[in-house]
């Protein structure tokens, strides 16, 4: 029963984006895919994605850091805080953004239509993601061993880099599997911020939505499958990355 | 300490510029002009269809996804058999996929030219810019909380509780209900509340599948979007307040409730 709800729901709709994207034949397939402005889209949302993976990696691991081992008045708002870019529905997490970053801002910074309002809408969608999985391993991580090094005379960073990285690792590139996994798809916050300029500001999601829209179905499809198809590869990439980590931290 | 202070400012000071204060942006341009003009705002005919048409679409997706959750929960921890881990794998699809590549897969089986839409429209039944696409699609988005949330608490308590109350003569409905039920509790209470987020918040399936036909196919994520392409902007940002303050009321939840996701308290390998 399980399997049947999940295959009319999400299975059997998914298998015919695959089948649709090839109707044409593969040559059919690869033109709607390196069409220009559908290639500019998949790298645009390519770099943006890996770019904001990264930013990720060393910002939420700041953040679970300070969340777990530092003491400030604040500090459980600022945790719950760290929530809220899922509980927010991500149209109203664009609004906000462009609220203080558009064109109407109060400070005068004004990104709205740049390629940085799409790195900085996915930052806004992706935080919880690192935070969220670096912060249980640092609280159980056993601080023996730190103290045990820095009395035989390594120093701060020796520590961190020798001892407490091996151990979060596997940790952050989980988290960054899943950042990356969700900016690859990101639609509701970048259609408004991001002004949806070809060549420019337009990811791969919205692009999809502008061919649905002109009823080009086929080109759709096409386009969902390249971008199902590298989501999946940088995905199998992060598994592998948090195999090798785990290994390494013994 | 003066670099425990340095990470302390870096962390609060990004957390600061992305989150809080583009949010209390908005409440401050909500209020702007006065209580009555944000009133005015969301007491429009389309934002109050809006407002209960998003209620109506929480109230179907939510109670079928858990239900679902549980029992795939269930399957997947309980039962061994061929084709599990592709189970497993599909389950998280939804998370993987784009909400627009959703609404494109839901179009393509259900819509005019799709594989089930044309037999579906001679019998009378629309599913493409309907409430019930609309419905499919919320589904859809919002599928795997549950069973990620009650699997990982599922595998800790294991069957021993389970199987004494079975010796001692309970029915396994009457086990599933005295026993299971009580012990996953918490997991699924954190997945409904993620699940209704989710559904409230991702309207990207709903605008490809269902259109943003107003006062028919719009849900309150679709008002912000409309009143902003026409240059609204009080408006959006009023709406988008309802959906602030519902989100902060989440995070209330599950903080009074002490809830945290069990799949992150979990060890991983």
């Amino acid at each position: 029963m399980a399997i049947s709800y999940l295959s009319v729901i999400a299975l059997i709709p998914l298998a015919a984006v695959l089948a649709r994207s090839t109707e044409n034949g593969l040559d059919g397939f690869w033109a709607a895919v390196s069409n220009p402005q559908a290639w500019a889209a998949l790298r645009l949302t390519l770099i943006a994605s890996l770019i904001v993976v990264f930013v990720n990696a060393v910002i939420g691991t700041l953040i679970a850091w300070v969340l777990v081992r530092d003491e400030f008045r604040g500090k459980g708002l600022v945790n719950s805080l760290i929530d809220l870019p899922f509980a927010l529905p991500t149209i109203v997490a664009g609004l906000t953004l462009l609220a203080l970053y558009g064109p109407d801002g109060p400070f005068g910074v004004n990104v709205a239509f740049t390629r940085f309002s799409v790195v900085l809408a996915l930052l806004f969608v992706t935080l919880p993601f690192v935070v969220r999985a670096v912060q249980p391993v640092l609280l159980e991580l056993d601080r023996e061993a730190e103290q045990a090094a820095e009395s035989l005379g390594a120093g701060r960073l020796t520590v961190f880099r020798r001892i407490i990285l091996p151990s979060l690792a596997p940790a952050v590139i989980a988290g960054c599997g899943l950042a990356f996994a969700r900016a690859v798809g990101e639609f509701g916050s970048l259609v408004l911020i991001t002004g949806n300029l070809p060549f420019k500001t337009q990811a791969a999601s919205v692009f999809i939505f502008a061919q649905v829209e002109s009823d080009d179905v086929t080109g759709a499809a096409a386009v969902s499958t390249a971008l199902l198809t590298i989501s999946f590869v940088v995905l199998l990439g992060f598994g592998r990355l948090a195999r090798k980590a785990v290994q390494d931290g013994g | 300490m003066a670099a425990r202070l340095a990470l302390r400012g870096i962390a609060v000071g990004y957390l600061g510029l992305l989150l809080a204060l583009p949010v209390g942006l908005v409440f401050y341009r909500a209020f702007e002009d006065g209580l009555v003009a944000f009133w005015d705002a969301v007491t429009t005919p389309e934002a109050m269809h809006a407002f209960w048409l998003t209620c109506a679409m929480v109230a179907v997706a939510v109670p079928l996804n858990t239900l679902f959750g549980v029992l795939c929960a269930m399957v997947l921890v309980r039962q061994s058999f061929r084709g599990k881990a592709v189970l497993n794998a599909a389950i998280d699809l939804p998370f993987a996929v784009s909400p627009v590549v959703i609404g494109l897969a839901l179009i393509l089986v259900y819509g005019r030219e799709g594989w089930v839409g044309e037999v579906l429209i001679e019998n009378g039944i629309r599913v493409i810019f309907s409430p019930v696409g609309m419905v499919l699609a919320t589904i859809f988005i919002s599928l795997p909380f549950v069973a990620r949330e009650v699997a990982p608490v599922l595998r800790e308590i294991g069957t021993e509780q389970e199987q004494a109350a079975e010796t001692l003569g309970a029915g396994p409905w009457q086990s599933f209900l005295r026993i299971t039920l009580p012990a996953i509790r918490w997991g699924v209470a954190y997945g409904v509340v993620l699940t209704t987020a989710r559904a409230l918040g991702e309207f990207g399936p709903i605008l490809v599948f269902s259109g943003a036909t107003r006062m028919r196919t719009e849900v309150l994520p679709t008002t912000v979007f409309l009143e902003l392409s026409v240059g609204n902007l009080e408006a959006a940002v009023a709406v988008s307040l309802l959906m602030v303050a519902a989100a902060l009321i989440v995070l209330v939840i599950v903080r009074v409730y002490g809830m945290e996701a069990p799949s992150a308290r979990v060890k991983r390998p």
